[in-house]
């Protein structure tokens, strides 16, 4: 029996995994954590359908249960090589493991919002990334920095991505879409509440977005603003001051929130960059490269060594699940040839 | 009886078709990163000279990039090269070396020997 190593127990690394499975390959799924799925579990609903998460991890989560998979969590792997023939990797613990083909399906990290001084993530309690904010849908649980009741929440679009300070020239795709989703979980969950979205570009690129879009403004009153922010302060009441330049009015806007979240980009996670790094197949800023975005996007050009999911670039998860699959027939398809 | 009638005003119409863009082609050449502002409005929002005055350095750009000179150069009178725009620019714009730029291109007497 062929034998296939997935690193990285996603959506994309679990999709693969069950399609291989199914069609008889070894499949062994390495995931760093002690639980696969954990970029799914910190998220409430999900865009664009509003969808629970949770119904999602239980899908794929049946998805593992397939003879032929066999998933070895809390193990990461650092080392992989080629040797020849067949592919070598070494997790943290020096084990090692042999396999005739590799899946990179190592996945994404969101941009540490610390290093956006200026927006006061760290200092001031009121300003919160919008994992934090998942979080606090998730569990029903919207509080401003004194554990009161919001009375206004403002999202902020593109911190860490679109940005030459933070290194990343590239838009992380999902943020604007997941701004919207939370805005109006927002004025769900607080009627009462005023949510405000401040953009550059509002990016509704896919299937029902720009209709989400519409429902936010209609049916859930949040209101847009085409700016960005370029300071936040805290005030003497736990609440913060922002400073922005409304760029349709031409004017200068001062406004005070309970709640700052800042929508953080998608950045290659640290697996993703080291293992790039060691198979010389690290692309623009660490995430994997592949031969060809059009024809061959799921090879990396070395043998048996392929790639799907975020660790590409940034996606949603129905665009990392589809990626998956294609990068299950490539697969298969080189396992005919050896 | 009220009389009604059409008074001829000056059109307050961008008209790209007789603008000149030669000062601001040659903005880019003595500021290229100017090439890359994507109008987001962040060097005004944290404009020192702002919070005092109704300067704005993105609407003053921006009419630049238009070929729409006309006061600009009374206007940049009002920034103190602080640079905190500079600090702030997500596209890396070099905002106070394009401030200088955009001072010396509008000093300049103009190509037809009028001042
Ligand atoms: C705030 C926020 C909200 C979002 N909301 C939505 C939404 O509503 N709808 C939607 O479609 N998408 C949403 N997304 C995007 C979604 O999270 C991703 O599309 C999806 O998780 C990508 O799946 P993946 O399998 O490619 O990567 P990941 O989910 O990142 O999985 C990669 C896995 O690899 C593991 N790993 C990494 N390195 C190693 C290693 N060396 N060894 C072993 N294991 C390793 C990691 O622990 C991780 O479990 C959101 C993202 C953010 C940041
Ligand atoms: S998706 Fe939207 S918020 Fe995210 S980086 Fe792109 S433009 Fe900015
Ligand atoms: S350099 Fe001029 S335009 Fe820039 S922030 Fe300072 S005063 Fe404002
Ligand atoms: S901050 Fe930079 S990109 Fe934004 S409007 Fe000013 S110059 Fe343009």
């Amino acid at each position: 029996m062929k034998k296939v190593a997935i690193i990285g127990a996603g959506p994309a690394g679990i999709e693969a995994a069950s399609i291989l499975a199914r069609s008889g390959v070894e499949v062994t799924l390495f995931e760093k954590s002690e639980t696969p799925l954990k970029n799914l579990q910190d998220k409430a609903f999900l865009f664009p359908n509003f969808q629970a998460a949770q119904e999602i991890i239980d899908d794929l989560s049946g998805k593992l249960l397939v003879d032929g998979i066999t998933l070895v969590s809390g193990v990461e792997i650092s080392e992989l090589k080629w040797q020849g023939t067949e592919w070598k990797l070494t997790d943290s613990k020096a084990q090692t493991y042999v396999t005739d083909a590799v899946l990179i399906a190592t996945g994404y990290q969101v941009f540490d919002a610390h290093r956006k001084e200026e927006l006061g993530y760290g200092i001031y309690k009121g300003v919160i990334t919008s994992l934090d904010m998942e979080q606090m849908i998730k569990h029903g649980k919207i509080l401003n920095a004194n554990g009161d009741e919001p009375k206004r929440v403002t999202f902020l679009q593109c911190v860490g991505s679109r940005d030459e300070k933070s290194g990343n020239h590239y838009c992380s795709k999902i943020c604007c879409v997941t701004a919207v989703k939370q805005a109006i979980e927002v004025r769900k969950q607080l009627p009462k509440c005023e949510a405000s979205v401040f953009y550059m570009d509002l990016r509704m690129w896919g299937q029902g977005f720009e209709e989400m879009y519409r429902t936010a403004q209609e049916k859930y009153g949040v209101s847009f603003v085409r700016g960005r922010i370029s300071e936040a302060a805290g005030t003497f009441d736990g609440r913060v001051q922002l400073k922005s330049e409304d760029t349709l009015m031409g004017l200068p806007l001062k406004m005070t929130t309970d709640l700052l979240v800042l929508m953080v980009g998608m950045e290659a996670s640290c697996g993703t960059k080291s293992l790039g790094k060691a198979c010389d197949i690290s692309g623009d800023y660490g995430f994997i490269r592949t031969v060809n975005p059009h024809l061959y996007d799921n090879e990396t050009g070395k043998p048996g060594l392929f790639a799907a999911g975020t660790c590409k670039r940034p996606m949603s998860v129905s665009d990392s699940i589809n990626d998956a699959r294609s990068a299950a027939l490539a697969i298969k398809d080189y396992l005919d040839t050896i | 009886m009220i009389e009604f009638g059409f008074a001829l005003k000056q059109t307050r119409q961008e008209n790209m078709d007789k603008v000149s863009l030669d000062k601001y082609n040659r903005l880019l050449d003595l500021e290229p990163s100017f090439k890359r502002c994507f109008q987001c409005g962040n060097c005004s929002a944290t404009c020192s000279a702002r919070q005092f005055t109704d300067f704005s350095i993105r609407r003053v750009h921006t009419s630049f990039r238009r070929g729409e000179y006309d006061g600009l150069a009374d206007e940049l009178r009002k920034c103190m090269l602080c640079g905190k725009c500079t600090l702030v620019c997500p596209r890396g714009v070099n905002l106070r070396s394009l401030i200088i730029s955009m001072r010396q291109i509008l000093d300049e007497p103009e190509k037809t020997g009028r001042r």
